[in-house]
């Protein structure tokens, strides 16, 4: 991974860590390789230390150990405004005494560029982000949505290859939120840079990214592609972070074939895919998601052992349904079907039988 | 919705006009918010509002003159001084009959005090013949000319007689011309002689020196007002204490310590003695000169320039200066023209906080100022107290407050009022 000559690494990140008193780490031996024109993310409850990565990255935090590398070259002594990075910032810092047309011309004037080359390049910018009719207005003139597209014009109009933003869609609406999401990634990809985004909202890193860095306590849990992330969680917290999960303890009986057997803490016996156990007796939390359980018997598994469930409520959503059960003492088991024509609706206090397939139950640390 | 759109006033639903009624459902609120406020606003009335006001009209009253002398100034109407001719008998007749009138009742001596202002040596000439002519039967005793030029021979000065009849309206620019070291001659207002100009110069020191204490006060308080905005707030919150603990302290024990600290024998000058930095016999003057004033004043005033320079400095987010810096701008770029425009409020609002408090500061220039570090609240406060010319006193101030206003407004225009920023 943290290998130096890894020549398709455009950004590394090799045993860093990083204290801010000299008792506590805040980042734990993280180790990153980003190849070029990447869309990573990084997700992550707040002190996970995603944000302190960042900072680090563009250079406003210096790493207690380890090294930064940008292009093959070693930053940890290169102070920010030499290092080339774009940034976008959560509450955008659009720098409120300019113009919107004097915020994206300051990069270039600090680059000595000329004044004709300047203009060009922020109208360029502008339209990029549709909103070259806005050159002339103050920052508090704008709506959020616009200073958005302003913090990101910004930072993309000194062309830098690294683009960082530290939660860029956090003050938006939730619509506005869903279209600026898209906007970023396909301008992005269009403009070939690499992009390490920052956010808390799980939707947000799914959607966009080409992997997330799942980060808690100063280290990453797991990065992966959004879908890997999603459906072969590592560990358990992964699992709890990523989506709606379902948990069962229980403790691991045998290891077969790839398939392990676990009983639960009430004695029944479930299939699960062996992930973070190893041998019989280990302690074992079991993830499944709500909408891989099956409770119709004729599309269950032959041989596949199925549990007991008691119908706890029925909620219905539109385009699914959300039933909660008891299963084997935990109360919140979810489910969540889809709401097709020949979908049954189950009533609360009704009895059934629940099971899935050994793959998509996953039994993890405990 | 038609009827809502048609011409005239619109009507709330009992048909009176929805403006009155509007105003008579405000109304009890209204007269509630003017009874909470009414104790202030007398207090300001009758302490502040009023006393200022009196003091304004003081720097144009001259009713002494008509009211003390009203047949001289009646008799002197159509005398004309041009022609450098002592005035006719009648005038002087006026003269005695007024002057006894005024002796009996005491107020000679006011106008002899008001015309000594304008014209030295006139008290004496009133406050001798005074006491003569109070004997005098003003029917029978005549002619007056010669028996008043025998009396004193100041009576025989035509610029005497000149004085009183400049003088003799019930409002004059005497004051204001006084204060500006110019006076009323012959042909109107003229520049006074040149050995003779106090006002002029010492206004401009007030203004020079209020405004190097203003530029001393914004270059010391900036990096302060800048670490009590950045500094963690432990940290910060010990440097505020440190800021605020000249307010804590007496005004006079605070300007006494700088005459301690300033004089040539004082601690300072000894310090740079015994280093060796000083020649004993050469030992530095900080005190009793402008330098004095300027070092304790910018000490005192410092406090004012810092509070709002804070306040603003701890609105201005540091992402700014990160945003700045990732653009590929140095720590001075960013500061520059990123953190220094915002902060600009702040000074604006220091600035005219510190320079409005000096220019009418009057306690630290009268201790440590000497002759040469006075202000022209020093003259001010001379006037008031000391010489008694109240008049020359309030046309002084009505020019401090003009300036102050005109400043203001100057101020207003350059960086615009709404741009200034207490909190």
């Amino acid at each position: 991974m943290a290998d130096a000559s890894n020549v398709d690494a455009f950004v590394e990140f090799e045993r860093v860590q990083k204290s801010y008193d000299g008792e506590n780490l805040v980042v734990k031996d993280l180790n990153l390789t980003m190849p070029k024109g990447e869309f990573l993310t990084m997700l992550g409850p707040s002190g996970s230390g995603k944000t302190t990565c960042l900072m680090m990255l563009a250079g406003f935090e210096t790493a207690t150990h380890g090294d930064i590398r940008l292009d093959g070259t070693s930053i940890n002594n290169i102070p920010p405004h030499k290092r080339g990075i774009g940034m976008v910032f959560q509450n955008y810092a659009l720098f409120p005494h300019m113009t919107i047309a004097e915020n994206l011309s300051f990069p270039l004037e600090v680059r000595k560029m000329g004044k004709s080359e300047r203009e060009e390049k922020v109208k360029r910018a502008l339209d990029m982000v549709e909103m070259g009719a806005f050159g002339g207005r103050r920052p508090s003139q704008l709506s959020g949505g616009q200073q958005q597209r302003i913090a990101l014009a910004r930072a993309l109009v000194f062309e830098p290859e690294l683009v960082l933003m530290d939660e860029p869609l956090g003050a938006l609406d939730k619509q506005l939120r869903e279209k600026m999401q898209f906007e970023i990634t396909h301008l992005a990809h269009r403009l070939g840079i690499t992009v390490v985004y920052v956010t808390h909202d799980q939707t947000e890193a799914l959607t966009m990214s080409d992997r997330v860095a799942v980060f808690d306590d100063g280290r990453i849990q797991q990065i992966a592609p959004p879908d890997q992330l999603y459906e072969s969680p590592e560990n358990s917290f992964v699992a709890q972070f990523i989506g709606e999960n379902n948990t069962l303890e229980g403790t691991v009986k045998e290891i077969n074939n790839g398939i392990a057997l676990v009983q639960l803490d009430d004695g029944e016996l479930i299939d699960c895919k062996p992930v973070n156990v190893s041998r019989p007796g280990e302690r074992t939390r079991v993830s499944i998601r709500p909408e891989r359980v099956e409770y119709n018997k004729d599309r269950l598994q032959e041989g596949v052992h199925t549990l007991k469930a008691e119908v706890l409520e029925f909620i219905y959503m539109g385009d699914i349904f959300r039933t909660r059960l008891r299963v084997a003492g935990n109360d919140e088991f979810i489910i969540k079907t889809r709401n097709a024509p020949d979908q049954v609706r189950l009533q609360p206090g009704q009895q059934i039988e629940i099971g899935w397939l050994p793959e998509d139950c996953r039994a993890l640390d405990a | 919705m038609s009827d809502i759109s048609q011409s005239g006033p619109v009507l709330a639903a009992d048909g009176t006009p929805l403006k009155r009624s509007l105003s008579r459902a405000l109304r009890m609120q209204k007269m509630r918010a003017l009874l909470l406020i009414a104790p202030l606003l007398l207090f300001i009335l009758l302490t502040f509002i009023l006393p200022v006001a009196d003091m304004l009209y003081r720097s144009v009253d001259n009713r002494i003159v008509q009211d003390v002398l009203p047949r001289t100034v009646q008799a002197l109407e159509s005398w004309d001084p041009a022609s450098n001719q002592l005035p006719e008998e009648a005038a002087f007749a006026a003269l005695a009959a007024d002057l006894k009138e005024a002796a009996e009742a005491k107020t000679h001596t006011k106008v002899a005090k008001r015309l000594n202002y304008e014209n030295p040596g006139i008290a004496s000439v009133f406050r001798k013949s005074g006491r003569k002519v109070k004997k005098w039967d003003i029917d029978a005793d005549g002619p007056f000319r010669e028996r008043l030029i025998e009396l004193n021979k100041g009576w025989g000065d035509v610029e005497l007689w000149k004085t009183i009849k400049t003088y003799s309206g019930i409002r004059t620019t005497g004051y204001f011309l006084n204060a500006v070291d110019m006076q009323l001659g012959a042909d109107g207002a003229e520049m006074r002689p040149e050995n003779e100009r106090i006002y002029n110069t010492m206004l401009i020191r007030t203004m020079r020196m209020s405004l190097i204490i203003t530029f001393s006060c914004i270059l010391l308080g900036y990096p302060v007002a800048w670490l009590l905005a950045n500094l963690p707030s432990s940290k910060a919150n010990l440097l505020m204490i440190l800021v605020l603990l000249p307010f804590w302290t007496s005004l006079l024990v605070r300007t006494s310590a700088w005459k301690i600290l300033l004089q040539q024998q004082g601690v300072i000058n000894d310090t740079l003695v015994w280093i060796g930095l000083v020649d004993d016999t050469n030992r530095l003057v900080l005190i009793n000169n402008e330098l004095g004033t300027i070092i304790a004043m910018t000490h005192i005033l410092l406090p004012f320039m810092i509070l709002p320079m804070y306040s603003v400095m701890q609105t201005i987010n540091p992402t700014y200066m990160r945003a700045a810096k990732s653009m590929g701008a140095t720590d001075w770029t960013a500061f520059w023209r990123v953190y220094f425009p915002q902060s600009v409020p702040g000074i604006g609002a220091g600035s005219i906080l510190v320079f409005i408090l000096a220019v009418g500061y009057y306690i630290t220039p009268a201790l440590v100022g000497g002759t040469k570090g006075t202000f022209i609240s020093n003259l001010i406060a001379y006037h008031i107290s000391t010489s008694g010319n109240w008049g020359l006193g309030a046309a002084l101030g009505a020019i401090l407050l003009a300036v102050v206003l005109v400043l203001y407004w100057v101020y207003d225009k350059i960086v615009g009022i709404d741009n200034v920023k207490l909190g």
